[in-house]
C-alpha cells in the first residue's frame, strides 16, 4: 500500500458563510490576502516537502476561482515539488483536461515535470466537479468524451518520438505534434483517472489506469471497484492488481483519542466548508437529466458533500479515518477489507486551519505506527481470501446519501 | 411526445418530431431554451388562422442530441433540410428566443420560402462592447433569480415543485440542450450581424417590456440590424409575451401576419 499525503491548499480565512452566496466561482477574490496567501504557499509546500522526508507519497490537484483550493495551476506547484523533493513519488490528480483545452500543453508540462523529478511523475486527469465548469466557460455536456480524447492526445504525444504526428479528432485539432522534453519514464508516467461511479472505472481499467475514487465511502465503493474490475477482467482476462484502485478519505491519526477528534474535528472543514451556490452545482450537462432534474427540484442539494457533517457519522461512512494509530489501522483495514482492497490510500491529511504542527505530527505517527502495518496487510493479499471475506460481509444497507449522492469526479 | 398531434421526419438521421395542425398560410415557429410553445393557449388561437409547423430542436422535450450536434449551425441545417423536406412556401417563420436566432440564421441563409420574419424576444447578436454582458448569463444566475428576470409575474412561471418526474427531467434536458446551442459564443454568433442585411422580407420583432433576460434595448438594436425591421413592446410581459400577455401578443402577431 503506497500512501499520499495530499492538502487542497485552502484559504480558511473567510468571513461569516451568512455573508457570501457560494465559496466557489463567485466569492469575490478581494477576500484574499496576498500576504497571508504567501505564507500559506509556502507552508503547504513545507507539508509536501515534509511528506517527502517523512516516507509519504505527495498528492496534489487544482481547482478554479475558490478558498477551498488555492492552486489554479497544480504543474507550478509540482515543478516546485520537483526540486525541493528526493524521493517522493509526485501524483497530480488532475490536470481537468475536459475543461483545460489545450492537451499538448499538458502533455509538454507533465512531460518537464517527469523529467525534472528524474521520473517520479504520477499523472492524473480528471472531469472536474461540476463548479468547474463556469470559471473554465467550458459546457459540462461531452466532458468525459472530451477528457478521453485528450487522453488519447497526450498518450500519443508522450509516446511518439519519430517527429511531428497528426491528431484531428472530434474535439482537438493538431497537426504538426511532436512535444520536447518526452516523459523521463518509459513509455510513460503511470496514469491516474478519478472514478465516481462503476461505468467511469470499465473505461479506466481498459487502459490499465489507477482509478481514483474520493470519498464513495461504504455505500459506494463496492460498485465503483467492481465496475473497474469486472472491467479490467473482461479487458484483460486477468483481475485487477491492487496497485490499479486508489481509495481517499480524511485521515487524521493522534496520540490520544481526543487529540485526534480534535485534528479530524478541524479537517472535516473540508466539508463544512463547501457552501455552493445552486446553478454552480448544476451546470447543463454535467448531470444526466433525471439527477439535474431532482437538483432543479430542491430535492437534493448538490455539492457533493455534506455542509454539517458529524465527525462519527463521517467515520462510520468510511469517509474519515481518525484516532490513535491502532484505531486508524483497523478502521482503514474493515473498508479495505469491505471495499475488495486497493493499493493507494490518498490520505487528505490536511484541510482548513489543522496547523502545521498537528499536520505533520499526524503524518509521522501515520508513517511510524500505521503504515507499516497497512503494507503487512496489501503484502498479504490474497485473491481468495478476500473474496471469502468479501461474501462474509454483507454490503451495506443503502442508506440515505444526502448530499454525498452524486458521482462528482474530483 | 407520441400524441396525436406530432408526427415525425427522419433527416440526417435524426427522428425529427413536430406538431402540424390547422389550416391556412404555413407558420413554421421555433420554440426557444423553455421547450416547446405549442401546447400553449396562444398556438391554439393561431392554429385557427394558419397551417401551424412546431418541429422539436433536438435535445428537447426528452429527445436525444445527436451525437454530431454542436451548435445552432446544425440545428440551421437540419431546418434547412426540413423546410425542403416538408416543400414549405410561402411561411411565416416565428422563433422565440434562441428559436428566434435559429429563424434569423436560416433568414439569411434564404428567404426563398418565406414571406414574413417574426422574432420574439430573441437572442443571436451582440450589440454591446465585450464588457457589456448582452444577456444575461442563465447558467449563472441562482434558479429564483433567474425566474425574476424571466417573468414579468413570476406567479405565471412553472413551478418545478408542481412538476413530475418526466416533466422534471424533460426541463432538465431542454436545459443541456439549450447550453450545447448556446454556450459559447453565449447566445450569440458574432457574424450574424454582418449577414442581417440579407432579410429582405417584412420582419417584426416582439418584446416583452419587463424581459430582464434580453432587454426591450436589446430587442431595438436587433430590430437596427435589420432592414426595415419593426419593433414591437408588449407590457406586462417577460421573456415570453406568449404566454403572460397572449393577447396583446396575438394583436401584434396578427396585424402583422395577416
Amino acid at each position: 500500500m503506497k500512501t499520499w499525503f495530499f492538502t487542497e491548499d485552502a484559504y480558511p480565512y473567510l468571513p461569516d458563510p451568512d455573508t457570501y452566496e457560494s465559496i466557489r466561482v463567485n466569492l469575490p477574490n478581494k477576500h484574499y490576502d496576498p500576504d497571508i496567501g504567501a505564507d500559506l504557499y509556502h507552508r503547504y509546500l513545507d507539508m509536501w516537502t515534509a511528506a517527502d522526508e517523512i516516507g509519504l507519497e505527495i498528492m496534489l490537484n487544482e481547482h478554479h476561482q475558490t478558498a477551498t483550493c488555492v492552486v489554479p495551476a497544480a504543474p507550478l506547484m509540482l515543478s516546485i515539488l520537483a526540486r525541493e523533493t528526493k524521493r517522493a513519488r509526485l501524483l497530480i490528480l488532475g490536470n481537468p483536461i475536459g475543461n483545460r483545452n489545450t492537451p499538448v500543453r499538458v502533455a509538454e508540462e507533465m512531460a518537464m515535470v517527469d523529467v525534472l523529478s528524474r521520473g517520479r511523475l504520477e499523472c492524473g486527469f480528471v472531469r472536474g466537479v461540476p463548479y468547474e465548469s463556469a470559471p473554465a466557460n467550458v459546457i459540462a455536456f461531452r466532458g468525459t468524451e472530451r477528457l478521453w480524447e485528450a487522453h488519447d492526445l497526450i498518450m500519443k504525444a508522450w509516446t511518439h518520438h519519430e517527429g511531428p504526428f497528426n491528431f484531428e479528432g472530434r474535439f482537438y485539432h493538431m497537426r504538426q505534434v511532436n512535444i520536447w522534453p518526452r516523459p523521463y519514464q518509459q513509455p510513460h508516467p503511470p496514469v491516474w483517472v478519478t472514478i465516481g461511479s462503476a461505468g467511469s472505472g470499465v473505461q479506466v481499467s481498459k487502459h490499465k489506469h489507477v482509478g481514483a475514487v474520493f470519498l464513495a465511502g461504504y455505500n459506494g465503493i463496492r460498485t465503483i471497484f467492481d465496475g473497474y474490475r469486472s472491467g479490467y477482467r473482461e479487458a484483460h482476462g486477468s483481475e485487477a492488481p491492487l496497485d490499479r484502485l486508489a481509495y481517499c478519505a480524511l485521515i487524521h491519526v493522534g496520540e490520544n483519542e481526543s487529540r485526534a477528534r480534535e485534528g479530524a474535528e478541524k479537517i472535516l472543514w473540508y466539508m463544512t466548508s463547501n457552501k455552493v451556490a445552486a446553478q454552480w452545482n448544476n451546470p447543463p450537462g454535467y448531470h444526466p437529466p433525471h439527477v439535474a432534474a431532482m437538483i432543479m427540484k430542491g430535492t437534493r442539494g448538490g455539492a457533493g458533500v455534506p455542509l454539517n457533517p458529524q465527525l462519527d457519522d463521517q467515520m462510520a461512512r468510511g469517509n474519515v479515518f481518525a484516532g490513535t494509530p491502532d484505531k486508524v489501522f483497523e478502521q482503514i483495514k474493515a473498508f479495505w477489507e469491505y471495499s475488495g482492497g486497493f493499493g493507494h490510500l490518498l490520505m487528505m491529511g490536511q484541510a482548513g486551519f489543522l496547523s502545521y504542527g498537528d499536520t505533520l505530527s499526524s503524518m509521522q505517527l501515520f508513517n511510524d505506527e500505521v503504515y507499516p502495518r497497512l503494507r503487512e496487510l496489501t503484502e498479504s493479499y490474497d485473491p481468495d481470501r478476500m473474496a471469502y471475506l468479501r461474501n462474509s460481509l454483507p454490503d451495506v444497507e443503502a442508506t440515505s446519501l444526502g448530499d454525498l449522492g452524486f458521482a462528482f469526479v474530483r | 411526445m407520441a400524441d396525436g398531434n406530432t408526427e415525425s421526419i427522419t433527416l440526417q438521421g435524426i427522428e425529427l418530431p413536430y406538431m402540424r395542425r390547422g389550416s391556412g398560410q404555413t407558420l413554421l415557429m421555433l420554440h426557444g431554451g423553455g421547450g416547446p410553445v405549442a401546447p400553449m393557449p396562444f398556438a391554439a388561437r393561431l392554429m385557427e388562422r394558419f397551417d401551424v409547423i412546431a418541429p422539436i430542436h433536438p435535445g428537447f422535450a426528452g429527445t436525444r442530441i445527436p451525437d454530431h450536434f454542436d451548435d445552432i449551425h446544425d440545428l440551421k441545417f437540419l431546418y434547412l433540410d426540413f423546410i425542403d423536406a416538408l416543400d414549405i412556401r410561402d411561411a411565416v417563420l416565428m422563433g422565440f428566443s434562441m428559436g428566434g436566432w435559429t429563424a434569423a440564421e436560416l433568414a439569411v441563409m434564404t428567404t426563398a420560402r418565406f414571406s414574413r420574419l417574426v422574432l420574439v424576444d430573441s437572442v443571436g447578436v451582440k450589440p454591446g462592447d465585450r464588457d457589456t454582458r448582452d444577456v444575461a448569463d442563465v447558467f449563472a444566475l441562482h434558479p429564483a433569480e433567474l425566474l425574476k428576470i424571466t417573468w414579468h409575474d413570476t406567479a405565471k412561471a412553472p413551478n418545478p415543485a408542481e412538476m413530475d418526474e418526466d416533466a422534471l427531467a424533460a426541463m432538465a434536458g431542454n436545459r443541456i440542450a439549450l447550453a450545447l446551442y448556446t454556450f459559447d459564443p453565449y447566445m450569440h454568433n458574432p457574424k450574424l450581424p454582418g449577414r442581417l442585411h440579407r432579410i429582405d422580407i417584412p420582419t417584426l420583432l416582439i418584446w416583452g417590456e419587463s424581459d430582464g433576460l434580453v432587454t426591450p434595448e436589446y430587442g431595438a438594436a436587433f430590430r437596427d440590424m435589420i432592414p426595415g425591421a419593426r419593433l414591437a413592446v408588449i407590457p406586462e410581459a417577460g421573456h415570453a409575451p406568449q404566454a403572460e400577455q397572449p393577447e396583446a401578443f396575438l394583436s401584434e402577431f396578427l396585424a402583422f401576419a395577416t
